[in-house]
């Protein structure tokens, strides 16, 4: 299996653990990744808010520079999976659009390529026999709370892998990796996103209820597919815990991590160590949990 | 809200509806305020105007008011009201084309996120990508905020999550060139 790769600006910044990660599973997976070549950002929400056409072509570079290698498009990050999407359907959708695009980016761009969620691409597209058969160190027993967040699974007219409301691409990866997925009903509700900068109080609360929802539903691990979600429940838990008076002490992890802990690679070398919040509690429950079945099988 | 005489108002705003309706290709006319996206609305605590509410008001064409609201620009394009709506009335969409077109009437009510975005293009358009450093020390600086999560940068750096020199990507001018055609066309909205 070869994807074109769009890591997206996140994951050589704030989600290098998401970068790190991401490499390891596709190693052991033995999904090829081609990262395209010069990439550049998206334009995320900021191009969409301010300029329709910008939020088209900004992705649409990318999408032509895969399409003329023939590749379907790998992306991690939730937010340029969906501009990315977006930017598909409209140059599918409409002739006009097509050729204004083409026009913009100076290159043919046909849409003739897919572009999928790397959640998608590691579980459904790979099978879960697969990544179950690989998981030679299972996450014994560890109690983790799905957060798929927005755009990973919202609109359903951009996000087709999924449910929008009750999504179980996650669950059903945990599942495959012995671990547990909890029951809890904030798996889809946005964390504040793009806020963070602008307007922090609503990410703290936005994030707050995601926080505590995971923790009530027994938590041990919160897993999320995008990296702007890490960034305000894993940086601002501090902030977010002295606001509102309460611990947390909730790891965050991306679900790449927690395949590649699977698989079997250290957790130092999959970006474990690169959290605000200590994941080192994630670490020792799975490996007293693989003891104790050993001990007892 | 106040008392609003409706019957004056409906014709003097036909006109700014049937723009918006153009411009987002979003019916608002569908619309019966049934108010589930209002009832799922995640940051919907925060807005002056519901979200329901701010459909309503490009019914009545109501322009002023709505494109001076906090509500449009508190929008954080989850997209859970058009995964839920009964009418398929893509409020994300018609929240962009009102941000947008509060932008040009220079009636933007939350200042710092309009900020953010300029800035976060002007970084796209310089560098090809963002450059998180010297974003957040301009956005400090032209928001007066200037200790704003200043003590984040050590914290990001020292897990090597933040740099400071930006990583320009080597695409001959593309990124540029592409701003640059954005400009001179009229922003795309016909399309």
């Amino acid at each position: 299996m070869k994807y074109a790769y769009y890591p997206g600006c996140s994951l050589d910044s704030t989600g290098i653990e998401y970068q790190l990660s991401t490499k390891a599973v596709a190693g052991t997976l033995g999904v090829e990744l081609w990262e395209i070549p010069e990439w550049n950002c998206c334009g995320a929400s900021a191009a969409h808010n301010t300029d329709r056409l910008l939020s088209l072509a900004l992705p649409a570079r990318n999408l032509a520079l895969a399409e003329k290698e023939g590749l379907d498009v790998a992306v991690p990050c939730a937010a340029c999976y969906s501009r990315m999407k977006a930017t598909e359907k409209a140059v599918r959708g409409s002739e006009d659009v097509r050729e204004k695009i083409s026009e913009i980016i100076e290159m043919e761009y046909g849409a003739s390529n897919r572009t999928l969620a790397l959640l998608d691409v590691f579980t459904n597209q790979a099978g879960l026999e697969q990544v179950a058969s690989l998981a030679t160190k299972p996450l014994q027993g560890l109690k983790t709370a799905c957060y798929y967040g927005c755009l990973m699974v919202k609109p359903p007219r951009l996000a087709e892998f999924d449910d929008p409301e009750d999504p179980q691409t996650m669950d059903r990866l945990m599942d495959a990796l012995g671990a547990e997925a909890v029951s809890w009903p904030y798996k889809t509700e946005c964390c504040g996103a793009g806020f963070a900068s602008s307007r922090t109080d609503i990410v703290l609360q936005m994030s707050y209820e995601v926080l505590r929802l995971a923790k009530t539903a027994g938590a041990e691990a919160v897993v999320t597919a995008c990296p702007l979600c890490m960034l305000n429940l894993d940086m601002r838990q501090k902030e977010i815990e002295a606001k509102n008076g309460v611990a947390i002490d909730l790891p965050i992890l991306y679900f790449t991590e927690l395949m590649a802990l699977a698989f079997g690679h250290k957790p130092a070398a999959i970006g474990f160590n690169k959290h605000f919040v200590d994941t080192t509690p994630v670490v020792r429950k799975v490996e007293q949990g693989r003891r104790a079945k050993e001990v007892q099988p | 809200m106040k008392t609003i005489e409706l019957s004056s108002v409906l014709t003097a705003g036909k006109a700014f509806t049937a723009k918006v309706e153009a411009d987002s290709k979003v019916n608002v006319r569908s619309c019966y305020q049934c108010g589930k996206c209002s009832a799922g609305c995640p940051a919907a605590y925060a807005m002056d105007y519901a979200p329901h509410q701010v459909i309503r008001m490009v019914q009545l064409g109501l322009e002023d008011r709505v494109l001076s609201s906090h509500a449009i620009w508190l929008c954080a394009s989850c997209e859970n009201c058009i995964t839920r709506c009964p009418r398929d009335v893509d409020l994300p969409a018609l929240m962009d084309t009102l941000r947008r077109a509060a932008y040009k009437k220079g009636t933007v009510a939350e200042k710092n996120v309009a900020l953010f975005n300029n800035l976060f293009l002007q970084s796209v358009e310089t560098y090809g990508r963002p450059h998180e450093m010297s974003m957040m020390m301009r956005y400090n600086m032209k928001s007066g905020q200037l200790m704003k999560d200043v003590f984040r940068g050590p914290e990001l750096m020292k897990r090597g999550k933040m740099s400071l020199r930006p990583e320009k990507i080597r695409d001959n001018g593309a990124v540029r060139r592409i701003f640059g055609r954005v400009r001179a066309s009229s922003g795309g909205e016909q399309l």
